[in-house]
């Protein structure tokens, strides 16, 4: 019995059992590569995904239980129409190998969606679940502050 | 006989051009000029094996992976720079497994001499004519020499595209090459041609004279270029090989024997068929794979089959292993690879200094576990899709495994989330190649969990290293090290290439004796270990053991002298090297070294010369109520040649990060036989609120005799011992076993 999921503002069916996390279903069940497998238990953040505004881990989110609107880095912004927060993070050149970049662009998204302005601290305190193992943090506190200016300026 | 000492590195040879300005081609006629393995499609003209012709600019292809470090930019810009295109023109792919891009900057990796010393003087050429036979099928990236070995090989593909397309334009014009310029992908004379127009009569122009710039007029090497990977890895759109994504394709998760080398004697694939969306189990020898419509289905599977492994040939525990190593010291010095005036002289002399340093098995732990994806097609061909750092081997192996011809498979490497050297072996490569055979006309994709990525890695290995030495009037008499270490080459390379290199193993003693430090007596030894745990290249190889060791004791060494750290070292490296001096004396001013230090917080410093570029780092530590913080950073680095400012400082920044994440926390242990860590909360690298503020500098004084320096791994090695000997500052105690959270405690 497909599961239906409302990802990026369009209605998607996909056919796993509802156990199956939702990260999963996203790249495997729907081919949507974006959102990243780095360790399965939210150790690292790299699946991080939006549920309706917050960021999750969709790691641990069954399928089954993934009801809210799912914004995922595809829905973010393109290339071509780039959220603030990666016309920033392009400035700042923040990416090396850039597969944890996913996650931490969305878990930075939503801090700034509940925190325009963040501190040093309030920075630390939301990142500190994303991995980076190329070491790119300066970059990301950089990019974040820049996006927060970008966004106040409108 | 030609004299060969007369033939320089410059003369490497594009569709038959002689170069200008580098005497004849010479060097690589050894062999043979390599075939262009880019075919013509309709609308991309192959020019050359790196340069492609297309309608809307140029496609560049990339000799090295792209694994984070910036390489596809670098190489891309050294190409354009020559083909005189703009830069929203290019476009970067890498090369499929070919001998023509093999890694000339090997040939930077062949020599057991210290590397500042070949950067003082003028290039060896006969080093180069030695090595090539070596390098030319190593198609690998690795060693900190993609941007050396294309410096010159993707400037030469530039010129003689560009030279070939206006050779082509002259032709249409009735007119001489020199009377045309190039500008933003045209040729322009009486008339202007887009380069598409000419590319297809430019193939088949052979141009007889290819100069190349001058630097003066270089618009895109030495500048900051805006990476040509960034958007795609800002917007989720960049393919990395677990991306691969086919219709119709299954899912597939391996669980390997963890007692590495071990048989498997049974097991029961029945608790992982009765998982929803599992199809198989399939018996691997020594482990098993599990396939399924989706990765989680085949993981939850995997860990459920009972498995009855047989053992390792390795003893059970740490304790045992480095008990293994710590025999080694009894035996001959396998490398002595420096060995200036007399130190057994000077240190009986009495009066000693001795200590003993310890560094635990490291994993690489890149982002994106290891994975592969293969497609056995009814006709009998394989394709693959594998972040890999050596195609030409990955895909004869993959090959092998299935009873190919290597011409029967094509071997696509996307773009990897991490390397760090862990993606030289080709094994989830061959075991996907072997999953697919099960599967005939189905592409597979392989994915390892995170906890089966630690288990079957290839790791940095555990080391102990003793030194002694000894002060004079406050002065460095002698030092001699010894390091007891299983080599990380012979055990790779008895895997990959099925022979060990006799000889010195200079990666057991690179960062210790090869250092630009003028004591009188400077002894350092390799002692190999027979221990069989199975190894590989870690960022920066054996320079991040040594540099700790040898770092760590010239620290000790200047307390004893009671010597400032940063002039003791200054000291002993002023005549020998100016350029490492340099950098020490950059990270003195930055750091502010000289002016009073803050209360509650301490400084080290540390230096290594590695893969040709020296580097200093100073560290500042606080004491703070939640344990001790990181504050902030300073690097000074030297590879001669800047060719990308905001990529060398990232690199420089990332390769720092991942020394300081190694020696504050990182530790594989082993208990059975078996790895013990399991994932990233007890292999915890550091997270952003643990990191110190970087400040970085670019100096250029070590180019003089056309020297380059690598710049992926050299930030790695000074970190461990600047974070060491900081924490010695702030607190009075010397810790000489890493991680250091074993005796500190750090802000978590």
């Amino acid at each position: 019995m497909p599961v239906t999921l409302n990802i990026n503002g369009s209605v998607q069916s996909v056919n796993l059992p509802p156990d199956v996390p939702l990260l999963w279903a996203l790249r495997d069940g729907l081919g949507m590569t974006g959102t990243k497998f780095g360790c399965g238990v939210a150790a690292c953040g790299a699946c991080t995904v939006m549920i309706d505004g917050e960021a999750v881990r969709s790691c641990q989110v069954a399928l089954g239980d993934a009801t809210g609107q799912i914004t995922t880095i595809e829905g973010l912004g393109q290339p071509d129409n780039l959220a603030p927060i990666q016309a920033a993070w392009i400035k700042h050149q923040v990416a090396q190998c850039g597969y944890c970049q996913s996650g931490q662009i969305m878990q930075a998204a939503a801090l700034l969606a509940a925190n325009p302005a963040p501190s040093d601290q309030d920075i630390d305190d939301a990142m500190q679940g994303n991995l980076c193992r190329c070491g790119t943090y300066p970059r990301i506190r950089a990019a974040i502050l820049e996006a927060a200016d970008m966004m106040k300026a409108g | 006989m030609a004299n060969w000492k007369k033939i320089t590195r410059r003369s490497f040879m594009v569709l038959g051009a002689a170069v200008v300005g580098g005497a004849a081609f010479g060097v690589y006629k050894v062999t043979e000029v390599p075939p262009n393995p880019l075919i013509p499609t309709p609308g991309s003209v192959p020019l050359n094996p790196w340069v492609i012709i297309n309608a809307d600019g140029v496609t560049v292809i990339a000799p090295r992976a792209e694994m984070g470090q910036g390489i596809s930019t670098t190489l891309a810009a050294l190409v354009a720079e020559e083909l005189d295109v703009d830069w929203a023109q290019v476009r970067v792919l890498h090369g499929p497994p070919a001998q023509a891009y093999f890694n000339a900057g090997f040939a930077e990796r062949m020599s057991n001499e210290p590397d500042f010393k070949l950067a003082s003087q003028p290039k060896s050429h006969n080093v180069v004519l030695e090595a090539v036979p070596k390098i030319f099928l190593l198609q690998i990236t690795g060693g900190s020499t993609g941007a050396i070995g294309g410096y010159e090989q993707m400037r030469l593909a530039g010129a003689s595209a560009r030279e070939a397309l206006k050779a082509a334009a002259a032709k249409r014009l009735g007119v001489t090459s020199d009377q045309l310029k190039t500008e933003g992908g045209r040729v322009i004379g009486a008339r202007s041609f887009a380069y598409a127009e000419l590319a297809e009569e430019a193939a088949s122009l052979v141009p007889s004279d290819v100069q190349l710039r001058d630097p003066s007029i270089w618009r895109y090497i030495g500048k900051a270029m805006p990476r040509l990977d960034m958007a795609a890895k800002s917007t989720g759109t960049a393919q990395f090989g677990i991306d691969t994504w086919l219709p119709g394709m299954k899912f597939a998760t391996v669980r390997m024997n963890p007692k590495r080398g071990g048989t498997m004697r049974s097991f029961d694939p029945k608790p992982a068929l009765a998982v929803a969306g599992v199809e198989r189990v399939i018996d691997l020898g020594t482990g098993i794979a599990v396939v399924a419509n989706n990765t989680w289905s085949a993981m939850q599977g995997a860990a459920l089959v009972a498995v009855d492994w047989g053992p390792a040939d390795y003893p059970a525990d740490t304790a045992a292993m480095l008990d293994t190593i710590a025999k080694a010291f009894a035996d001959e010095p396998n490398s002595r690879l420096r060995d200036d005036g007399d130190v057994e002289v000077d240190l009986a002399k009495g009066d000693v200094i001795e200590a003993e340093y310890r560094i635990p098995f490291l994993a690489h732990a890149a982002m994106e576990p290891l994975n592969a994806t293969a497609w056995l097609k009814p006709d009998g061909t394989l394709e693959v899709w594998c972040g890999n750092q050596a195609p030409i081997m990955t895909r004869d192996a993959c090959a092998a495994a299935v009873g190919l011809g290597g011409d029967k498979v094509t071997l696509h490497t996307p773009m990897m989330g991490g390397g760090f050297g862990g993606r030289t072996d080709p094994v989830p490569a061959v075991l996907a190649a072997r999953v697919a055979k099960e599967f005939v006309g189905t592409p597979v994709k392989l994915t390892y969990s995170r906890e089966e990525d630690l288990a079957q890695d290839y790791y940095r290995p555990a080391a102990i290293a003793r030194l002694t030495g000894r002060i004079e009037g406050g002065k460095a008499t002698a030092l001699w090290g010894r390091t007891a270490v299983p080599s990380a080459a012979r055990n790779a390379l008895g895997r990959l290439m099925g022979f060990a290199p006799p000889g010195p193993d200079r990666g057991s003693v690179e960062g210790g004796f090869d250092q630009p430090y003028g004591l009188p007596n400077y002894r350092y030894d390799g002692h190999l270990s027979d221990l069989t745990v199975p190894l590989g290249f870690w960022r920066s190889v054996g320079n991040s053991m040594n540099a700790f060791f040898l770092e760590s004791f010239i620290d000790e060494m200047a307390h004893a002298a009671a010597a400032d750290p940063l002039t003791f070292r200054l000291d002993l490296m002023r005549e020998t090297h100016a350029p490492s001096a340099a950098v020490l004396q950059k990270v003195r001013e930055m750091s502010g070294w000289d002016s009073l230090k803050r209360p509650g917080f301490g400084r080290g410093v540390a230096f290594c010369y590695s893969f040709g570029t020296p580097v200093a780092q100073v560290l500042e530590v606080e004491q703070t109520p939640d344990g001790i913080r990181m504050t902030r950073a300073w690097i000074a680095c030297d590879p001669g040649l800047a060719m990308d400012p905001s990529i060398i400082e990232a690199q420089m920044t990332g390769a720092m990060v991942y020394g300081l994440s190694a020696a504050a926390q990182g530790a594989i242990t082993f208990a059975d036989q078996q790895v013990v860590e399991s994932n990233f909360y007890d292999y915890e690298p550091l997270r952003l609120h643990q990191v110190p503020a970087f400040e970085v500098a670019i100096l250029q004084n070590n180019g003089e005799f056309g020297h380059i320096g690598g710049v992926g791994e050299p930030g790695t090695p000074p970190a461990a011992p600047a974070l060491a000997n900081a924490l010695f500052d702030l607190t009075g105690k010397r810790a000489r076993d890493l991680p250091l959270r074993a005796a500190f405690d750090f802000v978590t």
